[in-house]
């Protein structure tokens, strides 16, 4: 099973590599949207940082997993349909796009720290941070790519219909964000906050794995 | 008659008692919400009534899944439209209610103080219900509608449980039962903290709203089998 999961990753990456188009076009997406930042803000303070920050995260996420179900024509779907179980096909799906955000979100760190002026104190934590809250949010809006691939508008339905479920996570991901700002939490929460995290993420693969046959079926 | 609808003339009676009783019977007089505790009787079990249909919605949508017979699917919407209504009342009784309680008179405005953990989760159910429907309405063919708004329905539920049972128990909160207070439950402690006449007019009135939703939801459920009786062929 393994192996065809890894062989449907290696088709998505290789199809990224065909077609550089979409990936420049996610990368272009985030340097316009952080230089748009660095022109309209003169100071900001750690708490418009960070709130900016992890919006923008969440906008990423959206140009950047939207495409995975949608790039895929319908006879593709049912080349697939032959080949793989529905659960092979959504892991291979949650793991590249698991690594693409997280690229992503890594690349637009970056780009924050540079242009934005940095509040961040302890670099390596809040890195730790930023490839969590990009596998959280990659998984969940995997999920909702593969529902609005099944109605007709779907790229605005993916925001609509992402967004209300995304915010406990992205609440508590700002709030853990906050150590890395030399924030002081009372013992214990940090741990809390970070295993709720973790706890939320394999819920949501588990209903993945669980849900997507039904969406499967056409 | 009375075995059939027995229970729509107890949730009458139920409400009537609540409504009688609960503007009538003394109430503790504590500082800050004096006579405004009497709300307790319709905007927490408004929260009561909306939790309860998402909880029938999301066992219909797992029905729905289990069989795919439309049936299920008409219950499951019509409990979720009437439980989104049942979370709007209880965002308005809410509002009112912190309006004379939360405010103080240092004009603070009223965003101010409604960034509130239990306020958000609510509003996340709202949105979550919202989205619900902008998906149904989305789609022609009703068998698709049907089976992508179920999966939704499941997962959207799966996610507002942290928001709602999870989050509110880990930071401060105006409302009763934060972390720190001195009472426990973060909804309401109802054997600890609420006063023992109180609770005889609480428990019915969130049977009696509770049973008023479904009540609701029954008529607009038989109002749209009506409808699509040809569609339905089970």
């Amino acid at each position: 099973m393994m192996k065809r999961v890894f062989a449907l990753l290696g088709k998505d990456i290789l199809l990224e590599f065909r077609q550089k188009h979409t990936f420049y076009g996610i990368l272009l997406y985030i340097a316009s949207t952080i230089f748009v930042l660095y022109l309209s803000l003169d100071k900001t303070d750690a708490a418009v940082w960070n709130g900016l920050f992890w919006v923008i995260q969440l906008f990423i996420c959206v140009n950047a997993v939207a495409k995975s179900f949608l790039q895929e024509s319908r006879g593709r779907m049912l080349y697939f349909y032959s080949i793989a179980s529905p659960v092979e096909f959504i892991l291979a799906k949650l793991l590249y796009n698991l690594l693409l955000m997280v690229l992503m979100s890594l690349i637009s760190l970056a780009l924050f720290a540079t242009f934005l002026d940095n509040p961040v104190s302890n670099m390596l934590l809040f890195t730790g941070i930023v490839v969590l809250g990009g596998m959280g949010i990659s998984i969940v809006f995997t999920l909702m790519s593969a529902i609005a691939a099944k109605a007709q508008q779907n790229a605005a339905l993916i925001a609509i219909l992402g967004f209300p479920v995304i915010l406990p996570q992205l609440m508590l991901l700002m709030r853990l964000s906050k150590t890395a700002f030399a924030e002081v939490f009372k013992e214990g929460a940090l741990l809390q906050m970070t295993g709720l995290i973790a706890g939320l993420d394999v819920l949501v693969i588990g209903l993945a794995l669980i849900l997507f046959p039904y969406l499967w079926k056409e | 008659m009375l075995k059939k609808n027995g229970w729509k003339i107890l949730s009458l009676l139920l409400l009537i008692y609540t409504v009688v009783a609960g503007f009538l019977v003394a109430v503790p007089d504590l500082p800050i919400i004096h006579q405004s505790i009497r709300n307790l009787y319709f905007h927490v079990c408004m929260w009561f009534g909306m939790m309860i249909l998402f909880i029938i919605s999301f066992v219909y949508s797992i029905k729905y899944l289990r069989g795919f017979k439309l049936r299920n699917d008409i219950y499951a919407s019509n409990f979720a439209a009437v439980g989104t209504l049942f979370g709007m009342l209880g965002y308005i009784t809410g509002a009112i209610w912190a309006n004379y309680t939360w405010l103080t008179d240092q004009n603070q405005s009223l965003g101010s103080v409604l960034k509130e953990p239990k306020l958000i989760g609510a509003a996340i159910a709202l949105l979550i219900y919202g989205a619900y429907f902008v998906l149904r309405g989305s789609f022609t063919d009703m068998d698709k509608k049907a089976r992508v708004s179920a999966v939704y329905n499941i997962f959207a539920f799966a996610m507002l449980f942290p928001s709602i049972w999870i989050i509110p128990r880990l930071v401060g909160s105006l409302h009763p039962g934060a972390p720190g207070s001195d009472s426990g439950n973060p909804a309401l402690n109802a054997q600890k903290d609420l006063d023992a006449g109180m609770r005889m007019i609480f428990y019915p009135a969130v049977i009696g709203w509770t049973l008023l939703g479904v009540w609701i939801a029954t008529l607009r459920i038989r109002i749209q089998l009506l409808n699509d009786k040809t569609l339905l062929n089970d």
